[in-house]
């Protein structure tokens, strides 16, 4: 990593005395955001009375309420389920062919809930204690608390909808252990819990299409949002088939729409997933929040060469069973590792953390595996001269449970591993590397979802509020199937109750504006036919991000990264090449649109990263380390969300700050040494 | 490796297809298919010539988006998808065939995309268990013992990709169907609508114009997820008792 800057050198050229601003010039600073409407009072009862609060609609007026929910992924087919039992009139969007496509099907090791089936401690306070000290004191603490509130009804829920959890002998329920927690609360179906939950939730969703409260728009890419007298009202869509620019008005706008982490180009997201919907609404007006918060997850297959498209994540319930080491000497790194014996293996996180041993939470097992390759003790083939790539070995395992046990635990997975790589994990240890995987900043939402423009909700990891700067394992389902099911059918209801409102047609001028400048935009991409494909472009980006704000951060690279990132947004606008016609399927088009989002969003998070001068969760920051270099969080100074406002296309961002209050929590230096 | 590679190209729906021929060198064996097919893309665009559609997103094996038919195989020579598929499948100097899924319930949109809604249709016919949000009981009160609950994951896995329509020579989705049946109707959970279901997906299906099963057992060859045949013989037998219940 080029323009690191050590402790040392950064504390004697004076970085980490008195007030610094690394930012100065990139932003303006804006007015601080105070009110997130979360209620006062004890935690354990704010839901209770928010829920009481809400106001109600009447049944007969629901079906007269319009709601517009983009994405079906675990948080919106969940919500476009429930708004539909409910008997609001949805219209459910997506970019892919099915609903049960969307991204939420690749999660792989599980779902928390506070259930404690294995009275082994847990409870709901428990729950919420370790999502915000895993998430560094950087979430807040009253939507954590809900969402560890309502995570026992999601099992419930999930298990009436049919979905196959793992079952123990008894016929209970059988759950595990994840990254980051000493406790067993993760509920799994197999390796493919995701997969399960999200076929649950599409279900339902597919029920109420065919009871007709839900209309499914698939292979529709939202591509502008509309806002009326500063109110969401409605969507651009192309049709991605036959490239007709739609639009769709509703009473109120839901984005389900994911996360952004394909701004690295390499990371473990499916192809598609892609910021557009929410950066629409930022240039709108919907603050984003926390954008350069990225999760970094330890255990992915390393990359194999240049043609990489994107990076297969193993589930980190692996880390239960399998042991994390490199050879103690450089020089046994080519060997075949059944070959180095015990004294010469470094199971380096048992070593450094004994207490948390492989199970420390994902920032701190990725950058322990990123140091000791920077080291030059990585393992696997060289790319680019490093040899980047840790042993996962299971031979303890195998020993213990036998071959049958292992496989009925995780058998997709060392499938997986084998197709990838061509090797058998059960003769040679697994290769690990740290990857791109989840990204948690998004749009700013308050405590009922709804982000700062009115009739705008946003869900599930396309907002940014229950992670804070690392998200523990097996959390975002949980977050998603809480939004979606429990917690924004109350909370939207209180909006909808405003109803009916103001009958919009689609001339309305600022209707008209958006489509307009949908097509313009769509235009633009086809005629400047240039020399270079969308995808080189995105690969480009993808490096600089990686390189200078991915697993470590400093001032110059940062602001290296924003000048690259400008020039090349530059020539992308005037050489980029997209063929073919805006009147069918066209999968550059498709990408050019998203690419050129990304570069915006990009330039955001540097922006945001070299603000934020301390290091937390998956945000390392070179200047801001303790004497062993582990990270060093500033909560005199950095306690609060950045929040960010769009101030226009030559404008510096303006910067919103919310503090982080704990009231039921301490904040503390984490530890898990 | 060099390849030559014969394509379905079709510009769309309404539009007559034809096989086209590339070649491509430099392929490397740790290549995916579909990463083999952006390398393709690659070159034509800069050639100025349109790129290759093709479906695709998790390429994980896992969303169901992908779906070729390779040398005349559903998803190709190994059991699995084509994202998951690797040039260390083939050899060096080898012409590979490439076309859309084939069947006549799955319209080509374009190129190699085609177009499977059917499925989520059919699926809309009682391919669900009916509860609402927040009426479910607790998790505990319905015990599933586990070799039901295994059963059931192991149907439950089918990922929708319509590899076994497309394998089948009638174009039937029979397997599909069957797994799904067979995932709700292993749970005590999902007997109560067990009789609807079945004839309710059934009749959809044949609406949709997936041809009728006469157990050649190609779907379940060509299935990534392993999808056993049994699942039609339990379609099949859920069938008649539902028949014979009145349904
Ligand atoms: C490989 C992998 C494994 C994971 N494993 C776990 C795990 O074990 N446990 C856990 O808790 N979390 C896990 N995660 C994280 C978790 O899967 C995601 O954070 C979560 O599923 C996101 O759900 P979502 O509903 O917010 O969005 P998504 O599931 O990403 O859905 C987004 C939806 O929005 C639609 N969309 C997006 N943009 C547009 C647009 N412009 N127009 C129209 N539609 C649009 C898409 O079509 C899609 O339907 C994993 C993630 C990955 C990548
Ligand atoms: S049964 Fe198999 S082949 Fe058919 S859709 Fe499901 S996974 Fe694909
Ligand atoms: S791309 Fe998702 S299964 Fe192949």
């Amino acid at each position: 990593m080029p323009d690191t800057v050590s402790a040392a050198e950064a504390s004697a050229s004076g970085f980490l005395d008195g007030d610094y601003d690394d930012a100065a010039g990139y932003y303006t600073p804006g007015t601080p955001l105070v009110d997130t409407k979360a209620p006062e009072g004890p935690i354990a009862e704010r839901w209770q009375n928010r829920k009481f609060e809400a106001r109600l609609v009447n049944p007969s007026n629901r079906r007269k309420l319009s709601i517009i929910i983009v994405g079906t992924g675990l948080a919106g087919a969940s919500a476009a389920a429930t708004l539909g039992e409910a008997g609001y009139n949805v219209k459910s969007f997506c970019y892919q062919d099915s609903p049960r496509r969307a991204h939420s099907i690749a999660a792989q090791g599980g779902i928390n809930a506070a259930k404690n089936y294995k009275e082994d401690g847990d409870s709901v306070h428990r729950l919420f204690y370790d999502t915000v000290k895993g998430g560094d004191y950087r979430s807040r603490e009253s939507n954590v608390y809900r969402l560890a509130e309502v995570s026992t009804n999601i099992i419930d829920q999930c298990v009436a909808q049919g979905v196959p959890f793992a079952r123990e002998y008894g016929g209970l329920l059988d759950n595990r252990s994840f990254g980051g927690v000493q406790v067993s609360r993760t509920f799994y179906a197999r390796g493919q819990t995701g997969q399960q939950l999200l076929i649950g939730a599409y279900q339902a969703l597919e029920r109420q299409v065919s009871a007709g409260t839900v209309t499914t728009y698939t292979r529709h890419e939202m591509m502008e949002l509309i806002t009326v007298d500063g109110k969401a009202r409605g969507i651009i869509a192309r049709d991605m088939v036959t490239g007709a620019v739609e639009t769709h008005l509703a009473d109120v706008v839901v984005l389900a729409s994911g996360g952004y982490g394909n701004v690295f180009y390499l990371s473990t997201n499916a192809m598609g997933c892609n910021v557009t919907a929410a950066w629409r609404a930022h240039r709108k007006g919907a603050y984003m929040a926390n954008p350069c918060y990225t999760q970094i997850h330890p255990t992915c297959i390393p990359v194999s060469g240049s043609h990489q498209s994107k990076l297969t994540l193993m589930s980190e319930s692996l880390r239960n069973d399998g042991r994390i080491w490199v050879p103690k000497n450089q020089a046994d790194c080519d060997k075949d590792p059944r070959d180095i014996p015990e004294e010469d293996r470094d199971y380096y996180l048992e070593r450094i953390y004994p207490s948390f041993g492989n199970l420390v939470p994902r920032d701190i097992a990725s950058r322990a595996a990123k140091n000791v390759c920077d080291e030059g003790r990585g393992v696997g083939p060289e790319v680019d001269g490093v040899r980047r790539g840790v042993y996962l070995d299971f031979s303890a395992a195998i020993e213990r449970l036998g071959k049958k046990g292992i496989t009925e635990k995780y058998d997709n997975l060392f499938d997986m591993y084998e197709r990838i790589t061509g090797e058998n994990p059960f003769e040679v240890p697994m290769r690990i590397y740290p990857a791109v995987h989840y990204v948690m900043g998004g749009l700013w939402v308050d405590y009922d979802l709804q982000s700062t423009i009115p009739g705008l909700f946003v869900t599930g990891e396309a907002n940014f509020s229950d992670h804070g700067a690392n998200r523990l394992g097996a959390s975002a389902l949980m977050q998603g199937l809480a939004d979606g099911y429990f917690v924004l059918p109350h909370t939207i209801r209180d909006y909808l109750a405003d109803g009916p409102f103001e009958e919009i047609t689609e001339d309305h001028p600022a209707v008209v504006e958006a489509r307009e400048s949908v097509k313009g935009r769509i235009d633009h991409f086809l005629s400047v036919n240039g020399t270079r494909s969308v995808d080189s472009y995105h690969r480009e980006l993808g490096n600089i991000m990686w390189e200078y704000c991915g697993m470590e951060r400093t001032e110059t690279g940062l602001k290296k990264a924003i000048d690259l990132i400008r020039s090349l947004k530059d020539d992308f606008y005037r050489n980029v090449k997209v063929l073919g016609s805006a009147e069918t399927l066209n999968q550059s088009l498709e990408k050019a649109g998203r690419v050129a989002d990304f570069f915006e969003l990009g330039e955001l998070m540097c922006i945001d990263a070299l603000n934020r001068r301390e290091s937390c969760g998956g945000h390392f920051r070179g200047e801001s380390q303790t004497e062993d270099g582990e990270a060093l969080r500033h909560d005199d100074e950095y306690a609060y969300v950045a929040a960010w406002e769009w101030a226009g296309e030559d404008s510096i961002p303006v910067l919103h700050k919310e503090d982080l209050v704990y009231t039921a929590i301490e904040m503390k230096q984490r530890s898990y040494k | 490796m060099n390849l030559t590679l014969k394509i379905w190209r079709q510009p769309d729906a309404s539009s007559a297809g034809a096989m086209q021929t590339y070649q491509l060198s430099d392929v490397s064996p740790d290549m995916s298919f579909l990463e083999m097919l952006d390398v393709l893309n690659e070159q034509l665009n800069d050639k100025g010539e349109d790129p290759v559609a093709f479906d695709h997103d998790c390429r994980e094996g896992i969303c169901g988006s992908c779906g070729l038919m390779i040398n005349g195989d559903a998803h190709g020579p190994e059991v699995t998808t084509t994202c998951q598929l690797h040039m260390r499948s083939f050899s060096d100097g080898e012409t590979i065939t490439i076309e859309p899924w084939r069947a006549d319930a799955f319209p080509v949109i374009k190129d190699l995309v085609v177009d499977r809604s059917a499925f989520d249709r059919i699926i809309q016919q009682g391919g669900y268990i009916s509860v609402n949000t927040g009426s479910a009981p607790e998790a505990h009160s319905v015990p599933v013992p586990r070799d039901d609950a295994l059963r059931a994951f192991n149907v439950a896995t089918c990922i929708g990709c319509g590899a076994c329509v497309a394998a089948c020579p009638n174009g039937s989705a029979s397997l599909f169907m069957g797994a799904k049946i067979t995932h709700l109707g292993e749970l005590p959970q999902g007997q109560p609508e067990r009789d609807s279901r079945v004839v309710n997906m059934v009749a959809q299906h044949d609406h949709e114009g997936f041809g009728g099963c006469t157990n050649i057992g190609a779907c379940t060859a060509a299935c990534p997820k392993e999808i056993p045949l049994d699942v039609i013989s339990q379609l099949n037998k859920d069938l008649r008792t539902a028949i014979r219940h009145g349904h």
